[in-house]
């Protein structure tokens, strides 16, 4: 990583026109329907200047306040996950002819190259492990794949982590830690101070979109301000998780009364699976044309919460919520492990906020490791 | 496996279709381009995910001779929407077909030894694909038990089979119905309960083992108990399966995605999870 330089907060727009000079299609934070969201950015002035979120277990709102700051904020329901992973997409169709022959056809996704602004640290971290989970192996996700090669990321360390937010205790943030060359998985990274940013390159393509704007030398005051910042953000996290990893406390309490306690606020509604950034499972459902001449066959989003993740022939092997909240926990936190050589969570905390009940892994982890049985 | 088998599916015909009980029936397919029918190779255990037009795929394993290349069978029972749908299909018939998928079973690791192929419940395709691979080979592996046990004696399938296996050389072949009538001369009662009258010794032998879950721990349990090395225990296990690629996350195991991990497990991988209501 290195650093550039600093651009005033009113030549932010030059990096938009810099990456869409390079091809790319720029979608960042905006409020939308109450909420920041990733949306096709127009220019830098639609960032959610003076936004603030309040989140608390089941609780997002959003404030306004009279900084001028357009990344104040923690984060909204959306990681980059839907812009690579899609919530809904055609994996491949299928015509029959009059002779009820069948001819296959892959259908390729869409690639015009996606450049991401205000990604998070924990959203990177959830980033490599989409890419270990879709990328890595014999079966590499060709969707996923066409979407990833292209994207641009441009970060920005998280200076006001919300009351949910525990990426310190996951190691996952709140600024993007320091990496050398390309390891740091984005290819620009910004600091936001009040009348502008300080800029690292963190990749050969960022330095070269950064090198098309005028950045002014760094001062020692801002970096003052700077390492001031980022300390302030890891002290203000209060949640955490009690270690990197739970496998050996979760495995010995799969029969531990916790669960069933917390099975009865669950709502088994699966929006803590929605707005995970690393949770990764589908299902495939089948379109077919009314007219019979052909099908489509797509994937969309599912969730290890409903009655169908785990049917097989006549048997639900998760038939209540006691299981189905476990299974989502100690894949979350142990399983990962063993599959992907790390914890999946990032300690973002959406599933804490946007559960409708409130319910609080930090807090469901705590209870669990309190008691052995 | 080529890339394009493995995520879009290639038509194949139903070049025939045997009726093997009221409820379960067995596909001879053919892949329609004959390139890639003659390209196509797989290891007993693994499974193809079977399309029916315009419902959904399943996954299936493979119950014919890797070595044949007339057909691929595929042995079904009628259970829900797609296998009703396969049902009522005639020969001449199109559906897809995609994989093989997943890791079969140990072959190369259990030739030359002892070997007890236990099974229970209707049909179990995924042990007779290796019963009829080690009985097409018989001099390439020792002694040879072939243990099924049933519900309900009609519910046997099979039975001139069980007889051809029976008369091979060092092949054993014992059957067991929880419930019959007075034309069944096997056991009546458990198919663990038959494991006593294997004519081998079982310390050194191979156990592979498929069937409900309840039958599958029954039976560890009995084999560990006779002397069985875990370690030579093999199970075939089933659960929710879309992508088969190890990407839509239903049929994990704990850290295990069964379709490509498995569907086979040498029975120490699985232990942890294994008869943990919910895993």
């Amino acid at each position: 990583m290195t650093t550039l330089g600093f651009l005033a907060r009113e030549n932010l727009d030059r990096l938009l026109t810099a990456l869409r000079a390079s091809g790319y299609r720029c979608v960042g934070p905006m409020v939308l329907d109450g909420a920041i969201q990733y949306c096709d950015l127009p220019n830098a002035q639609s960032l959610p200047s003076g936004c603030r979120d309040s989140q608390a277990p089941g609780r997002y709102r959003l404030d306004h306040t009279d900084t001028s700051r357009q990344f104040a904020w923690a984060n909204g329901p959306q990681a980059i996950k839907p812009f690579l992973f899609a919530p809904r997409e055609t994996l491949w169709c299928v015509e029959r002819d009059a002779r009820e022959a069948l001819t296959f056809k892959t259908v390729s996704p869409e690639s015009q190259a996606l450049a991401v602004i205000g990604v998070r640290a924990c959203d990177l971290a959830a980033l490599r492990l989409q890419d270990a989970h879709f990328l890595q192996g014999l079966n590499r996700d060709v969707q996923y794949a066409a979407r990833r090669e292209g994207m641009f990321l441009v970060a920005v360390n998280c200076t006001h982590p919300a009351a949910t937010c525990f990426c310190v205790s996951t190691g996952d943030g709140p600024e993007v830690p320091e990496a050398t060359g390309t390891n740091a998985g984005c290819d620009l990274i910004l600091d936001e101070l009040d009348d502008g940013f300080i800029l690292h390159s963190a990749s050969e393509r960022g330095a070269s979109v950064a090198g098309q704007l005028e950045l002014a030398p760094v001062t020692p005051e801002q970096q003052t301000v700077v390492a001031q910042q980022r300390q302030q953000a890891r002290a203000v996290q209060k949640r955490s998780l009690p270690a990197r990893d739970l496998r050996p406390m979760l495995d010995k309490r799969l029969e531990h009364p916790r669960w069933v306690e917390v099975a009865g606020r669950c709502l088994s509604c699966g929006n803590c699976t929605s707005v995970c950034p690393t949770c990764f499972c589908y299902s495939e459902q089948e379109q077919p044309l009314l007219d019979g001449s052909g099908s489509t066959h797509a994937r969309v989003w599912d969730s290890c919460f409903t009655q169908g993740h785990s049917y097989i022939h006549g048997i639900t092997i998760r038939a209540d919520t006691r299981l189905r909240y476990r299974q989502w926990l100690t894949h979350k936190l142990a399983a990962w492990h063993d599959q992907y050589g790390r914890s999946g969570c990032v300690g973002c905390g959406r599933c804490i906020s946007w559960c409708p009940v409130g319910i609080d892994i930090t807090e469901e982890v705590a209870a669990l490791a309190a008691s052995p049985t | 496996m080529s890339a394009a088998l493995s995520r879009v599916p290639v038509a194949a015909e139903i070049i025939r279709r045997t009726q093997e009980s009221p409820s379960v029936f067995t596909l001879g397919l053919r892949l329609c381009d004959p390139a890639q029918h003659s390209a196509y190779r797989f290891m007993p255990g693994q499974f193809n995910m079977l399309y029916l037009y315009g419902v959904g795929e399943i996954p299936i394993s493979i119950v014919s001779d890797p070595d044949r290349d007339d057909e691929l069978e595929h042995t079904i029972r009628v259970v829900g929407r797609v296998t009703r749908g396969f049902d009522a299909l005639k020969v001449g018939d199109r559906i897809g077909i995609r994989g093989p998928f997943g890791r079969g079973w140990p072959l190369e690791q259990v030739r030359g030894k002892d070997l007890l192929l236990l099974t229970g419940g209707l049909g179990c395709a995924p042990l007779v694909s290796v019963i009829n691979y080690v009985t097409q080979r018989r001099a390439e592996f020792g002694r040879i038990a072939i243990l099924q046990g049933v519900k309900h004696m009609d519910d046997l399938i099979w039975r001139d089979r069980y007889d051809q296996w029976a008369a091979l050389p060092d092949t054993q072949v014992l059957l067991a119905a929880d419930v019959a009538g007075a034309s069944w001369s096997w056991h009546v009662g458990l198919v663990t309960e038959l494991i006593d009258q294997v004519a081998f010794d079982l310390n050194n032998a191979h156990v592979m083992v498929c069937g409900p879950e309840p039958m599958m721990l029954a039976s560890i349990r009995k084999l560990c108990d006779s002397g069985v090395d875990e370690k030579h225990i093999w199970l075939s296990m089933e659960r929710n399966m879309q992508c088969a690629l190890g990407q839509c996350g239903h049929c994990q195991i704990g850290p295990h995605f069964v379709c490509k991990d498995g569907p086979v497990f040498c029975y120490p991988e699985i232990r942890e999870r294994l008869g943990v209501k919910g895993f």
